[in-house]
């Protein structure tokens, strides 16, 4: 179908805007004069390869043929996109998707969504999802074919194993007799989708302008029910850029979130009333806080039961000032634990031990054998079997398949009636016992800060603390996971609010930390929050674009490299098994074992830094040098700059 | 790395207090070696401070046979340290060298620990 149309110039700003206001399920039909559709359409022979003009014919764009052309499909889905007031859309340019990119930025004028320019499409997919974990809003983005699919696939995983919504749109040559050979064509696949099929909730391939609004606004309805989820649309790249047919009725169905799934009124009695007549109840959670009101609802069951809140951290639930809020070493004591939106309720109760028994460790239960367990979890309704996500089996004792957010006012209530009378005071008593708890572990936790404090490299407490001296009077929002430090800003940082604290990755694939950090970073910029992310180092070098992101698109954002010169987990792997096997591990001319240490040369983060227009500080090895310099770094921050400072760690 | 060298003067000035100060600095500096050689920093942190993947080691560290015992015999998430991969003196030198960490100062007087 080479688009050779001759009917009169219109004008393409204004031809969609009636679609975009029509909104709700109006069918619109383009006002564009009856002329002919591909009248001039020139027949190649069919048996030869084209020639070089034929091809430049069929793919390249004359101005002249553009100018002539009715509005595109690309257009309309512009207004499709406009409909759902998505803010942004990072992405890494490419020729699949040029219609849709040229109408975003001509057409839609580069606003709701605005294009980011990314350099990876791991970046782009991870920005969202730290975009989210601050917004509750998803993020779309634009990559291409086989080979954006692929590069985007790690990041499509974490957000797939973290419940994050992001809508994925693949550009896709389908047409095989009429795509651009040579390139595009080892690019293009009969079913780009099916790279990610695995790991999204929903994906189609739309046939017509029609068929992609409706996929579009289900693409992003399913993304947002939750359990949240990852989707995929497969974009023809004609349909994005043949004219809309003459007559064509299009329309954009209106979006209406749908509500989540709460637990079954039966189910949430038996829970309530275990919990109520609990000696040691525990409340642990992990991805439980879809919202910000989940922490109030979470402070309010807690108070009532006045047990022990475990956060296995993949949000922020619960405030960590709270007495309730302590260590999972009070899980070991339960005799009734609820778990709620557990990524894995098997390891929350078990312990699995690398003693390297039988070539694979041993299991250990953490519990009683007579704890009751109950477990509240959107996943149970999203599981696929190839990806293991789900994780270890568990039994539990009441189990609900649902969203524990939208069960707690149900839980909290059903609580509230089944606490006997009687127990009272010894509810009370355990809240005493827990305020108790809580501070002598404080006390702990800050002198075990105390060791090692004037180390070099660096303690990770140290640069903890010596951050916490620098941002604790600001609006600060951690945008990376600390994961990798001994977890110590959230043991000892007084973390409340949802963006305080945003999880990590979920499926713990590198390449995540860094990026989501700047769509998080963006999303507090125009609230004037300040963004601390501590970066790992083996994370930093998987996507080190998103810095220069972060500077094209004034992001401010301070990056504290945890520069440990290794991928640790691995230099500890390799150290037990070369122990095991009697055998002294090989270090080459690194400090960790072979193939594991990111040194020799070392790498200069701060000149990384620099040569992307972000200023760059360090390398500091001289925790008395950390202060000071993490000073200037916030100053420049605070003008609307990214900033990073390279700081020599201890490992962990 | 200068943090070897810092490491071993502060070693020596503790122990020029002591009798046995100029064997024991010696093998402290060893110790310092050994202990990064065979990786006990990647679980316990270069100077045995310890966290979430080691317990604290340094300073005072557990008697030197209970240590010994453990290093040869753990058979959990520590793997052991058996006599072709460390010797019996090169233990004892890291041992040493965990003895010669200073104390960490009381976190009451450290004005980052208290804000
Ligand atoms: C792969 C990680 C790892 C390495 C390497 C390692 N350790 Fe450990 N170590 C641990 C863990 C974990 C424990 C806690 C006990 C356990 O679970 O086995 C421990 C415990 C110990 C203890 C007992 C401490 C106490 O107070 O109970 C000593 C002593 C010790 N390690 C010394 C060493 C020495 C010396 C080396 C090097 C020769 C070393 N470790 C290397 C992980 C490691």
């Amino acid at each position: 179908m080479a688009r050779k149309d001759s009917s009169p110039n219109v004008d393409r700003r204004k031809f969609l805007a009636g679609v975009a206001v029509a909104g709700a399920a109006t069918a619109v039909a383009p006002k564009v004069s009856a002329a002919a559709v591909g009248a001039a359409e020139k027949k190649l022979p069919s048996a030869l390869p084209p020639s070089a003009q034929q091809i430049a014919a069929e793919v390249g764009t004359p101005k002249a043929l553009a100018q002539a052309t009715r509005p595109d499909g690309s257009d309309f889905m512009v207004d499709v996109i406009k409909s759902l007031d998505i803010e942004y859309l990072p992405s890494n340019c490419a020729s699949s998707f040029r219609g849709l990119h040229e109408s975003l930025i001509n057409y839609g004028h580069n606003k709701k969504p605005e294009f980011l320019t990314v350099n990876h499409e791991e970046i782009a997919v991870a920005m969202g999802h730290g975009y989210f974990k601050v917004t509750g809003k998803p993020m779309m983005t634009l990559a291409h074919g086989t080979v954006g699919m692929q590069h985007a696939c790690m990041a499509m995983y974490n957000a797939w194993c973290d419940r994050v919504p992001v809508i994925m749109v693949g550009g896709n040559h389908l047409e095989a007799s009429m795509r651009p050979p040579g390139v595009p064509t080892f690019h293009s696949a009969q079913d780009i989708n099916a790279l990610v099929r695995d790991f999204t909730k929903w994906d189609d391939t739309p046939l017509s302008l029609n068929h992609f609004a409706q996929s579009f606004v289900r693409a992003y309805k399913i993304a947002m029910t939750p359990p949240y989820g990852p989707v995929a649309i497969a974009l023809d790249a004609d349909l994005q850029q043949e004219p809309i047919k003459n007559g064509e009725k299009l329309s954009i169905p209106r979006y209406v979130p749908t509500s989540p799934p709460q637990g079954d009124t039966g189910a949430v009695k038996e829970a309530a009333r275990l919990l109520a007549n609990a000696e040691r109840p525990v409340l642990v959670v992990d991805r439980t806080a879809r919202t910000p009101n989940a922490i109030k609802l979470l402070v309010e069951l807690a108070e009532l039961l006045q047990c022990p809140v475990v956060d296995r951290g993949a949000r922020m639930n619960f405030p960590k000032t709270h007495h309730l809020s302590r260590a999972p070493g009070v899980i070991g004591q339960a005799d009734v634990i609820i778990g709620l939106e557990l990524a894995d309720f098997w390891a929350t109760v078990n312990a699995w031990i690398d003693t390297g028994e039988g070539g694979h460790g041993i299991n250990e239960s953490r519990i009683k054998d007579d704890t009751k367990l109950i477990s509240i979890n959107s996943s149970d309704l999203l599981t696929k079997a190839n990806y293991q996500d789900f994780q270890r089996f568990q039994v539990v004792d009441v189990h609900m398949a649902a969203d524990a957010e939208a069960t707690l006012p149900a839980l909290i209530e059903a609580v509230r009636s089944a606490i006997p009378a009687g127990r009272k005071a010894a509810i009370e008593r355990r809240g005493e016992a827990s305020r108790k708890a809580k501070a002598e572990a404080r006390q702990r936790n800050l002198a075990a800060m105390a060791v090692g404090w004037d180390a070099s490299p660096i303690s990770t407490a140290r640069l903890t603390m010596e951050v916490w001296a620098q941002i604790k009077d600001l609006d600060w929002s951690m945008v990376g996971s600390d994961r990798q430090m001994s977890g110590w800003p959230s043991r000892i940082w007084p973390m409340e609010k949802h963006y305080h604290h945003l999880g990590h990755s979920g499926g713990a694939g590198l390449g995540y930390n860094l990026s989501a950090a700047v769509g998080a970073a963006l999303a507090n910029r125009p609230l004037g929050r300040f963004s601390l992310n501590f970066q790992p180092d083996g994370d930093f070098m998987y996507s080190p674009g998103a810095l220069w992101t972060s500077a094209h698109h004034n992001i401010p954002m301070l990056t504290v490299m945890h520069n440990n010169r290794g991928y640790h987990q691995e230099v500890m792997h390799v150290q037990r098994l070369s122990n095991r096997r009697n055998r002294v591990a090989a270090l080459g001319k690194t400090t960790g074992p072979i193939g594991t240490s990111i040194e020799a040369p070392d790498i200069d983060y701060a000149k990384m830094a620099q040569s992307m227009g972000v200023q760059g500080f360090g390398p500091i090895k001289d925790p008395a040098e950390l202060g000071p310099t993490l000073k200037r770094a916030v100053d420049a921050v605070k003008s609307g700059q990214p900033a990073l400072v390279d700081v020599w760690t201890q490992p962990r | 790395m200068s943090n070897v060298v810092r490491v071993g003067v502060a070693a020596l000035a503790a122990c020029l207090l002591i009798e046995t100060g100029a064997a024991l600095a010696a093998s402290a500096d060893n110790g310092k070696k050994v202990y990064m050689a065979v990786g006990c920093w990647g679980c316990h942190g270069t100077v045995g401070q310890g966290g979430v993947t080691g317990p604290k080691l340094a300073p005072e560290p557990l008697p030197y046979e209970a240590f010994s015992a453990f290093v040869r015999t753990t058979n959990r998430a520590m793997p052991p340290y058996r006599e072709p991969v460390l010797s019996n003196s090169d233990l004892a030198d890291i041992h040493a060298y965990l003895e010669a960490q200073p104390k960490a100062a009381d976190h009451k007087t450290i004005p980052l620990l208290n804000q």
